[in-house]
């Protein structure tokens, strides 16, 4: 299901977040968004799934129109930055939540909502008891089941919202290279947030530079690196990697 | 895990006089904070009951189940009830708009929702005289149509309602502002509907918070005395809500069924205390298996 969002405008008062902003994400690929904080990319990410409306422009999945679709009707997984786990859920309930909440002829028999939990919580290699609340998990350990809870509804799409920004840096590089992992086994087209430059040329099939409310290069990491389409991308991408290269 | 934390203090410090007072100064302090404390406080609760029961137990009961009163505690009964229903879905509207969104004129409701506690009960009460008792706005429409709201229920109902309105929206909007949007968001997307958001997640986040907003107005609504004194009219048996009551039998020298009644309120409030107490602590703790500390995964640190 590939994404295309076209011409997306976006201000805040008077702070232009979104500037004409066109992004297409083939079927099947994990584009990064790749920005300094204030370059819109969370805004874009949350207006592709509906959680904020754009002022001008459109978004289509697989040429459908959606712009006007609520996001309870996108089928679109998000996964925010700070997890948005439900704290008074267990882990199980979490996960079954976007199932239990389907309308009555669509909602799966109470087996096969287990059987679905549990091979989530598989999928993401979470081995840990069901009935587990989120202040009782570490850190990672939330990222996945907020991954798991996002999967649960068979989305179209996935997004993520600097997911890994909350981690340590251990765990981060441990967490990205499985979430590369697991989008070859599952194939869902996915879109994530990040503002960490080894991050994403790592773990990107396509990485978008963005700036000032503008995508300032769309390609793949190696070509974003080796032809920098202009002097912010240069200096970001070079910048950045000298300054992370000491620390990883 | 941390290391074991190593406090920088020698163990034998001497006591700093630097930071300390004299012994003298400090009973002296605590003293007059004690002898303030049981004056204000300890000794007035204290009499009421001694006055209520100096005459024994037969003249207590009497007291209490005298017609009079036993219409009075139906009526604070029936008024706090509507009071508190009301204020749950006033609170829960107000609460809910303030702190989830971000709209024009969102200060001045805020503003709006504390005016009850700034303004003097009895201006609260005639208020309502203003707009619906014979003279006023709304007057000889209502007598026109024979609807009675001034010196009667209605108006001691609509009185209480006013004068409790902010206690369960003050109680949520802090709270609700603080949770943020994030876990509405997630239901959202996951393709929940306004009201399986509302029932599934909302609610069960703010749901201590929602009890210590009723109870603090509950105990208000039964114990309000001035917005429904201008109200009510005094008619015994009809509109007398318990403290209304407390003031007629005092005023008629009866004081051992004035203490009796007042006796009534006083445990109101003891009672409101402890359940108070209980939902902090209990709204205090964390999710409910917290008491099993988090086991550190190794293979993730």
């Amino acid at each position: 299901m590939s994404i295309e969002a076209r011409d997306i405008v976006k201000t805040f008062g008077t702070f232009e977040a979104l500037r004409k902003v066109s992004l297409t994400v083939p079927t099947g690929t994990l584009v990064g968004l790749l920005g300094p904080s204030g370059s819109g990319k969370t805004t874009l990410l949350r207006i592709i799934a509906g959680l904020d409306t754009a002022d001008a422009g459109t978004v289509h999945f697989e040429g459908q129109d959606a712009t006007e679709v609520h996001a309870r009707h996108r089928r679109v997984g998000f996964v925010f930055q700070h997890y948005a786990l439900f704290r008074h859920m267990t882990v199980f309930e979490n996960v079954a939540f976007g199932l239990r909440v389907k309308p009555r002829a669509e909602r799966p028999s109470r087996d096969e909502i287990r059987d679905r939990v549990h091979s989530l919580l598989k999928l993401v290699q979470l081995d840990i008891h069901g009935d587990r609340y989120p202040s009782q998990l570490s850190g990672g350990q939330r990222q996945r089941v907020a991954l798991a809870r996002a999967l649960a509804v068979q989305p179209k799409v996935l997004l993520l919202d600097e997911p890994f920004g909350a981690l340590d840096a251990k765990v981060r590089k441990e967490l990205r290279r499985w979430l590369r992992h697991l989008h070859d086994d599952i194939r869902v087209t996915s879109v994530f947030v990040t503002h960490d430059v080894e991050e994403a040329l790592e773990v990107s099939d396509f990485v978008a530079v963005m700036n000032n409310g503008e995508i300032q290069q769309f390609g793949a990491p190696a070509d974003v690196c080796r032809a920098p389409a202009n002097a912010f991308v240069a200096d970001f991408i070079g910048s950045e990697q000298r300054h992370e290269a000491p620390a990883a | 895990m941390s290391a074991p934390t190593h406090t920088l203090r020698p163990r034998h410090a001497p006591r700093r006089l630097s930071t300390t007072e004299p012994a003298v100064v400090r009973w002296a302090l605590t003293a007059t904070a004690l002898l303030f404390l049981g004056l204000v406080l300890l000794v007035p609760l204290a009499a009421v009951f001694y006055e209520a029961f100096r005459k024994g137990l037969g003249p207590y009961w009497t007291a209490l189940t005298s017609s009079d009163a036993l219409s009075a505690i139906r009526l604070t009964l029936l008024t706090a009830a509507i009071a508190v229903v009301c204020n749950v879905v006033f609170g829960l509207a107000a609460a809910w708009a303030i702190a989830k969104f971000e709209f024009r004129g969102k200060q001045l409701l805020t503003t709006l929702v504390d005016l009850p506690f700034a303004v003097s009960p009895v201006v609260s009460g005639l208020i309502y005289v203003l707009m619906f008792g014979a003279q006023g706005w709304f007057g000889p429409w209502l007598q026109a149509h024979n609807i009675k709201i001034i010196f009667a229920v209605p108006g001691i109902v609509l009185a209480t309602v006013f004068v409790t309105f902010p206690f369960v929206a003050r109680e949520l909007i802090p709270l609700m502002q603080a949770q943020g949007t994030d876990e509405e968001e997630s239901a959202t997307v996951l393709g929940a509907s306004g009201w399986q958001m509302f029932w599934r997640v909302t609610l069960p986040n703010i749901k201590w918070g929602l009890l210590y907003g009723v109870i603090l107005c509950n105990a208000r609504a039964m114990g309000e005395f001035g917005a429904v004194s201008v109200v009510s009219g005094h008619i015994r048996g009809q509109t007398n809500t318990l403290p209304l009551h407390v003031e007629i039998l005092y005023n008629e020298y009866n004081f051992a069924g004035a203490f009796a009644v007042a006796s009534l309120l006083a445990t109101l409030a003891l009672v409101t205390l402890v359940a108070k107490n209980l939902v902090e602590w209990r709204a205090h703790r964390p999710a409910r298996a917290a008491a099993t500390p988090t086991p550190e995964i190794p293979h993730e640190h």
